[in-house]
């Protein structure tokens, strides 16, 4: 019932507190009360119609990073 | 999409599950048996054994599922009292799928609807305050079910029926909070645990911060994650290491995602409508100060303020596991009538009914035992 998925803003309705977000190639109303402000392009979690958080690109990245110099450790003759 | 993509690449997946292999039998060899971590979220139970993690760990790591699936941990008695609202002349009542198939101690709310009760499904509450505003003639009762990810939205649709004049909408709250659960969890001495699996977005809103007890207090690892293959064997990977190293810490793995503070506006509005309360937990009994009930201030959109309802002593189904296994005690091979009497097309407790049941999940993707 968490389930909740990242969606990327492709209109910003400011009056109503609302966006559209397109998850997967299928777009979706959400209200952004509980994120605040929006830019078009960001990712936000949509969780039963609200966005309840926004998704930081430059921490996945960070991650991602961490996730290589883990696996640069791992026996590539394995990685396959 | 191309950042987020590359937490969906199968090699790096494959990498950081020889890595992790690794790491399990390292840690199994010193501990002298499997490492055993729960994870407390049904989205992560799916996804676990979707993802095939769970059998092929199994050999070095007992991944246990414990009360994340918000519709199987809902009580017989809460399920009862939803089914009574559902009969009550004048209401429809508005619900998240998940929940249509629960039984209760004598009806779901689809044989109630085959009976001819007005039951509607609402992807968002918002949809069902839009609904109630369009059908002034009907009352809409919506079952507020789910834990902190969902509540706060809840709470947002009962603030915009109130702006919006909508008076024949209100909400029949079932709410409850991760960590009281947690606390009833390693209060067992029954059960040995070596760390959690976080819950992703529940943390989302209520912050890191609200795990750290378990370190503080349990002296147990922690570590928040996200839902990809890639971000639970990360969470494993943190897991064992502490494991290993000694160390005891909450870390926060999805960090693209959830702060050490939660999302403050979401608790906001958690804390203007509801107030924490001992509820009732399947398997559990009550957990001091474990749900979220509406405030006297918003008693109007309190179902349970609006209508009376009689609900008759609740009817436990002879058999069914469902209370241990929310408790981390077993795993669903262990209840005798797992895939034999009881099945995804004719469940017996609510862990087979739901999506997000653990019976549901191992019978769809680890039917074969550990
Ligand atoms: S297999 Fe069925 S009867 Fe057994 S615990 Fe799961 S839901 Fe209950």
């Amino acid at each position: 019932m968490c389930v909740a998925v990242p969606g990327k803003v492709i209109e910003v309705n400011p009056a109503d507190n609302t966006c559209i977000v397109e998850v997967f190639g299928v777009t979706r109303r959400i209200n952004t009360i509980m994120v605040g402000e929006v830019e078009l392009g960001e990712y936000l979690i949509a969780h039963t119609g609200f966005a309840i958080e926004k998704l930081d690109l430059e921490e996945a990245m960070i991650r991602l990073k961490l996730w290589e110099e883990i696996l640069s450790y791992a026996d590539p003759g394995q990685v396959s | 999409m191309q950042i987020l993509d590359r937490f969906r690449d199968p090699v790096v997946g494959r990498a950081l599950l020889v890595k992790v292999t690794e790491q399990a039998k390292e840690v199994a060899e010193r501990l002298g048996r499997r490492s055993v971590f729960m994870e407390v979220c049904g989205t992560h139970t799916v996804a676990i054994s979707k993802a095939g993690l769970r059998s092929l760990l199994s050999e070095y790591i007992d991944l246990r599922s414990g009360p994340g699936c918000p519709v199987c941990v809902t009580d017989y008695g809460d399920i009862d009292r939803m089914v009574a609202f559902a009969r009550t002349p004048g209401v429809t009542l508005g619900t998240f799928g998940d929940m249509i198939r629960v039984p209760g101690s004598f009806a779901s709310l689809e044989k109630e609807m085959a009976a001819g009760a007005d039951v509607r499904i609402f992807y968002s509450p918002a949809d069902a305050v839009e609904y109630a505003r369009t059908h002034p003639d009907r009352h809409v009762v919506f079952l507020g079910v789910g834990f902190e990810t969902t509540a706060p939205g809840i709470a947002l649709s009962i603030l915009q029926a109130k702006a919006q004049g909508v008076t024949n909408f209100s909400v029949l709250t079932s709410h409850k909070l991760v960590p009281p659960a947690m606390h009833a969890i390693l209060a067992d001495p029954e059960l040995r645990l070596d760390g959690f699996i976080l819950p992703g977005h529940a943390t989302a809103i209520v912050g890191r911060n609200a795990f750290q007890f378990v370190a503080d207090q349990y002296n147990l690892p922690a570590v928040v994650t996200g839902f990809e293959t890639t971000d639970i064997l990360d969470c494993l990977h943190n897991l064992l290491d502490q494991l290993f190293q000694g160390q005891v810490r909450v870390d926060n793995g999805y960090s693209r995602v959830v702060k050490d503070e939660g999302n403050v506006r979401a608790q906001a509005l958690m804390e203007q409508l509801f107030e924490v309360a001992d509820v009732s937990w399947r398997g559990f009994g009550v957990i001091p100060a474990s749900g979220m009930v509406i405030r006297p201030e918003f008693a109007d959109f309190n179902a349970e303020k609006r209508f009376t309802v009689n609900i008759p002593e609740p009817r436990i189904p002879k058999g069914c596991r469902c209370g241990d296994l929310l408790k981390g005690k077993i795993n669903p091979h262990e209840c005798r009538l797992f895939g034999t009497a009881c099945t995804p097309v004719n469940p017996i407790g609510p862990c087979m009914v739901s999506s997000e049941g653990a019976c549901a999940a191992y019978y769809q993707y680890d039917r074969r035992g550990q």
